[in-house]
């Protein structure tokens, strides 16, 4: 089974988690940038954590044989806080960046203005840089929140097959299926959705446009969810091919339209000792202090 | 134009200098956009190592590398009669780049004419454990500009980290007995752990005296 897990908070999990995504088949991920559990409280916090997206964290994942690329963006809970929003400005200059697969995570948390005129002004970027958008759909009243963010990305005049409509469950996902967006879900132990409710959305509505992801982060979350609805879906009788194109195909067919995938060489056989020669974009920093 | 990039960039095949000498007249027009053009140099221009056998561009520049100094240069000029503009551009550059951004910037700090303005982007370079941040930062500006306490333990830095010696710009000439002392007891502690010595540490211990020094 090969796996892109294409939302996955890498920043807040361990080496243990590399190792064990490695061997169970994660060969390629999409760390979106968003909150960290503690507020930031100024501009300088959000660089150092998209320089740690594109430096070190590309650096962890390829000493665990796994392509690590990110997605930029002011997250919709810190988009209300006036100290936070001034990095407006300056993502540009990230969104110009390899490996940014796309702007995001974007979209809303409790539906103020203040989100939606950054959400707006994102969308907008997304077309500058010719990137394509991850959107968060809100935890608390995801229906009006999700439909209120496909009326935004009609707006912004952006082709819906250039936007991933993420956190997805029963009740939302038939909206988005209509609007022509991508549809995303994140498969949790206990909330959001669990692998077998995954699998029989799959086989009600079918494969196009439908992104698994395990949305792992520093809360009670577990990043093998992808592998474990690969194998909720050959249980119920989906082919090998079915779960290539849901849990690998998908995803790079989502975020390639980028143009900025890291997936140039092959995506086997390398591990904690391997060196990433004569490919500059996988090289991050290295260990510190490393003697011999 | 052309001339710059022949002696800049002398490793790009024709197609990546008909792209770079479009950016160039791009941001000779308009040097602001800068910002955005530099990061997307490896896409839009070339990628690569100049040399093969020499991957990660520690001693020699790689394709990128090469379009970026001439990116800057072109810059630089269009900027000329506002010389702080340029300097705090080429600072946003570095701070902002990741990691092959910034090697960039470091590889071409000689080429820029900005005397010393450029060092605090060294002295951060050599605050990393990087070996590709490091060898650029020991290049030839180092070489004219760094202080001889910074300098020392730069080249220290180089070989503790793994960088070759070779990518230390006028090594011969710089180095004195102050640095041959200091690898010196790098070497003896190495020893005394039972470790090895950086083969090329000897470019350092056999300058001049510093030998018969620590006899005395």
């Amino acid at each position: 089974m090969r796996i892109y897990d294409p939302h996955i908070h890498m920043t807040s999990r361990t080496t243990d988690d590399y190792a064990r995504m490695y061997s169970a088949g994660v060969r390629a991920v999409t760390e979106p940038a968003f909150w960290l559990g503690q507020p930031r409280t100024n501009v300088g916090s959000f660089c150092d954590y998209f320089d740690s997206l594109l430096g070190w964290e590309r650096f962890r994942a390829a000493q665990y044989g796994i392509k690590h690329h990110c997605t930029i963006a002011l997250n919709p809970k810190e988009a209300n806080d006036p100290r936070c929003v001034e990095v407006l400005e300056l993502l540009p200059r990230y969104l110009a960046k390899d490996g940014v697969v796309a702007v995001g995570e974007v979209g809303f948390d409790s539906m103020t203005d203040d989100e939606e005129k950054v959400f707006a002004r994102q969308l907008e970027l997304a077309g500058e840089h010719d990137l394509p958008v991850l959107v968060h759909t809100p935890h608390r009243d995801k229906a009006a929140g999700t439909r209120r963010t496909l009326e935004l990305v009609a707006a912004s005049g952006l082709p819906p097959e250039r936007v991933l409509v993420d956190h997805l469950n029963e009740t939302t996902v038939a909206m988005v299926a209509d609007s022509g967006c991508w549809m995303g879900f994140s498969v949790y132990p206990d909330t959001k959705m669990d692998e077998h409710r995954m699998v029989r959305i799959l086989a009600d509505r079918g494969l196009e446009r439908m992104i698994v992801n395990s949305a792992a982060d520093w809360g009670h979350s577990d990043p093998l969810k992808t592998v474990a609805t690969g194998r909720a879906m050959l249980e119920h009788g989906f082919t090998a091919a079915d779960v290539d194109r849901v849990l690998w195909q998908n995803p790079v067919d989502f975020y390639g339209q980028s143009g900025r995938l890291l997936l140039d060489d092959d995506t086997t056989a390398t591990g904690p000792t391997a060196t990433f020669e004569g490919n500059s974009v996988l090289r991050g920093q290295r260990p510190s202090g490393q003697e011999d | 134009m052309n001339t710059m990039i022949d002696h800049a960039a002398p490793h790009l095949d024709d197609a990546a200098r008909a792209r770079l000498a479009e950016l160039v007249e791009e941001l000779s027009a308009q040097p602001s956009k800068i910002s955005g053009v530099f990061p997307a140099v490896g896409r839009t221009v070339a990628r690569g190592p100049s040399d093969p056998a020499d991957p990660d561009g520690l001693r020699t520049p790689r394709l990128e590398d090469e379009a970026r100094a001439v990116l800057l240069q072109a810059v630089a000029a269009a900027w000329r009669s506002e010389p702080d503009r340029f300097a705090t551009e080429l600072a946003a550059l570095y701070r902002f780049g990741d990691a092959d951004e910034k090697r960039g910037v470091l590889r071409a700090l000689p080429t820029l004419n900005i005397g010393t303005s450029g060092l605090p982007i060294v002295a951060d370079a050599l605050r990393t454990n990087d070996l590709r941040l490091i060898a650029a930062a020991m290049g030839p500006y180092a070489a004219e500009h760094l202080d001889g306490d910074s300098w020392r333990q730069g080249v220290l830095k180089c070989l503790f980290v793994g960088v070759p010696l070779e990518a230390v710009a006028d090594l011969h000439r710089r180095t004195d007995a102050e640095l041959a002392r200091m690898v010196a007891d790098y070497a003896a502690e190495r020893g005394a752990a039972g470790r090895s010595v950086p083969s090329d540490a000897w470019l350092v211990l056999n300058h001049g005296d510093a030998g018969a020094e620590k006899e005395n």
